[in-house]
């Protein structure tokens, strides 16, 4: 008979689930003694590895944060030594220090079965042909889901990104009946059916999507769904907790199930570091409970969420996660690439050319989402529209080159964007994403 | 040889170009020629003044994204083919035309125009013995 659950942690109640968590997060912070930051850490705050008697001890000890993971760049976190590790991910661009997460042979074990417990929970089955249309290599949501998959047992096609013809031809000929993609390449999906006159309901063997990486709202998802005939299920991850498979929506479609047996929830305010009240927004802090390689202790992720009260119908007792309301920093998430505004700013700052002011436009344009970068120019550099053309050009290539998305960009002349009390305003978000 | 050219960065929006004008205006420069062409996103107009130095201070002063070039100022007898006989001169010599615009002053057609080889335009022009307007000759036919 088919298993409801993936695995037995998977079903786990309340009590138990607080059981394991504590369990292992004893083990957890004896592993961090591993780490040359942690010992500082715990050092500097006074708390020995014995002071965790409860899950509420965490608190004892100080967030961990992004700029943490840049200063210590790339090992300074490990705790184990390098030879016991397998593989690494670090994050996109040049700018500034970049962040690296390593993992043992047992943290990709761990995380291909996070995977496999999501999309058991959405009804995939070993019977079933997953593509992926995620870029591979150092951008998680390729290999995470691809081993994940796997493990399932469904047949995989790695066709990584792009290519929409070719993910088509593959659809048809493969007969793939799940798909991971970002809501915004799902809607190119479509367009390029459409264009091409296949009906996914009828030429298709197409039943579930993943989506994720990208905010979206409810709308656009209800949009995919009925565009292709399938039914969409939101996956939540970020590269520093392995990438997806941290939380992923069950059949009901009303909040993100976080696997509390590889992680520990907090939602804090993000400006007095307090937790918020239960159903409140806040920020979701992230203790990792399952990993060897890089445990992270209260990791800020920046993402501000809520936990939804009351049980899900389905009977897993793991919390839920409401949609993703947002970020509590600057960080831009377009097509499920990262990009932080300095990435930008460092690279116009390069040209002599340009002033310092720009302003970042995000908008929706028949369902995918575009940057816009418009930059003051100091003075007419040149007399000659093909060199101003030329300037546009090179500045869009080392852009592209930074950020890994290739934005419009627009000269405009210097003092003509908008300035709010004398600060220049740097992003404008017109996508209705959260 | 050549004569001042004030070249400026206009964003194709409404109130753009009369904001820069007003700047002209309200100082007493004036207009001899100018010249704007579309493009989507922003437009560079070229203006031949009177006073182009101080036009070009009053502008820069006021943020306006502007620079001093040098053009061409070519003065023709008002008959036909005039332009294409000067206009061969360079096509002979191989050198091109970055832009060019013309117009009419006391009788005389003018053409203004940028090469793409200043040094041999200003050769060409002086081996063909053609008629150049000097920039203070250009003011004092207002």
């Amino acid at each position: 008979m088919d298993k409801q659950f993936y695995n037995q942690e998977e079903g786990l109640s309340r009590s138990e689930i607080e059981a394991l968590q504590l369990e292992r997060l004893h083990s957890t912070v004896e592993h961090c003694m591993g780490s040359a930051f942690y010992r500082k850490r715990f050092a500097d705050s006074n708390v020995s590895v014995s002071d965790f008697k409860t899950l509420d001890d965490l608190r004892k000890i100080p967030f961990t944060t992004k700029q943490d993971l840049r200063d210590t760049y790339p090992f300074g976190m490990a705790s184990v030594p390098l030879d016991r590790c397998v593989r690494l991910h670090s994050s996109s661009g040049t700018t500034g220090n970049p962040t690296v997460i390593l993992h043992t042979a047992r943290d990709l074990d761990q995380w291909a079965n996070a995977v496999a417990r999501c999309l058991w929970m959405v009804g995939c089955r070993p019977e079933d042909v997953f593509q992926n249309t995620s870029g591979y290599g150092m951008f998680t949501g390729g290999l995470g889901f691809q081993y994940g998959a796997e493990r399932l047992g469904m047949l995989t096609v790695p066709a990584a990104a792009g290519n929409t013809l070719r993910q088509l031809k593959f659809f048809t000929d493969f007969g793939t009946t799940v798909v991971h993609a970002i809501p915004s390449y799902a809607a190119r999906i479509f367009e390029v059916m459409q264009e091409k006159g296949i009906d996914p309901r009828r030429d298709t063997s197409l039943r579930t999507l993943v989506i994720g990486a990208e905010p979206h709202s409810e709308d656009t998802r209800r949009r995919i769904e009925d565009m292709l005939g399938v039914k969409a299920y939101n996956s939540f991850g970020m590269s520093e907790m392995c990438g997806p498979g941290v939380a992923f929506e069950c059949k009901e479609q009303n909040g993100l199930h976080i696997w509390e047996d590889y992680y520990i929830v907090e939602i804090i305010d993000p400006d007095t570091l307090e937790p918020v009240p239960d159903g409140q927004v806040g920020e979701l802090v992230l203790t990792t409970i399952n990993r060897e390689a890089m445990p992270l202790l209260r990791y800020r992720t920046r993402d501000l969420t809520r936990i939804l009260p009351g049980k899900c119908p389905c009977g897993r007792e793991h919390l839920r996660l409401d949609r993703m309301k947002g970020r509590s920093d600057d960080m831009i998430i377009l097509k499920g690439v990262n990009i932080f505004p300095i990435q930008i700013e460092t690279i116009l700052m390069q040209f002599e050319e340009l002033a310092s002011d720009y302003l970042i436009i995000l908008e929706t344009l028949e369902d995918n989402d575009y940057m816009t970068v418009k930059v003051e120019i100091k003075d007419i550099p040149v007399d000659d529209y093909a060199k101003l053309k030329a300037l546009e050009k090179e500045i869009t290539r080392q852009l592209k080159d930074e950020i890994l998305i290739t934005p419009r960009v627009r000269l405009v002349p210097k003092d003509s964007l908008p300035k709010s009390e004398g600060k220049a305003v740097r992003v404008k978000d017109l996508r209705k994403q959260y | 040889m050549t004569v001042h050219q004030l070249s400026i960065f206009i964003e194709n929006k409404s109130g753009t170009l009369v904001k820069v004008l007003k700047l002209l205006k309200g100082e007493g420069i004036q207009l001899i020629a100018s010249t704007i062409a579309d493009t989507a996103e922003y437009g560079i107009c070229r203006i031949i003044c009177s006073e182009p130095e101080r036009a070009y201070e009053i502008l820069k002063k006021a943020g306006v994204a502007v620079s001093l070039c040098e053009v061409f100022a070519l003065s023709l007898d008002d008959v036909p083919g005039r332009a294409a006989d000067a206009i061969e001169i360079f096509a002979k010599e191989g050198i091109s035309i970055a832009y060019l615009y013309s117009f009419l002053l006391n009788g005389k057609g003018v053409l203004i125009f940028r090469t793409d080889n200043a040094e041999k335009a200003a050769e060409a022009i002086k081996a063909a013995r053609l008629s150049v307007i000097a920039e203070k000759d250009l003011s004092k036919l207002l």
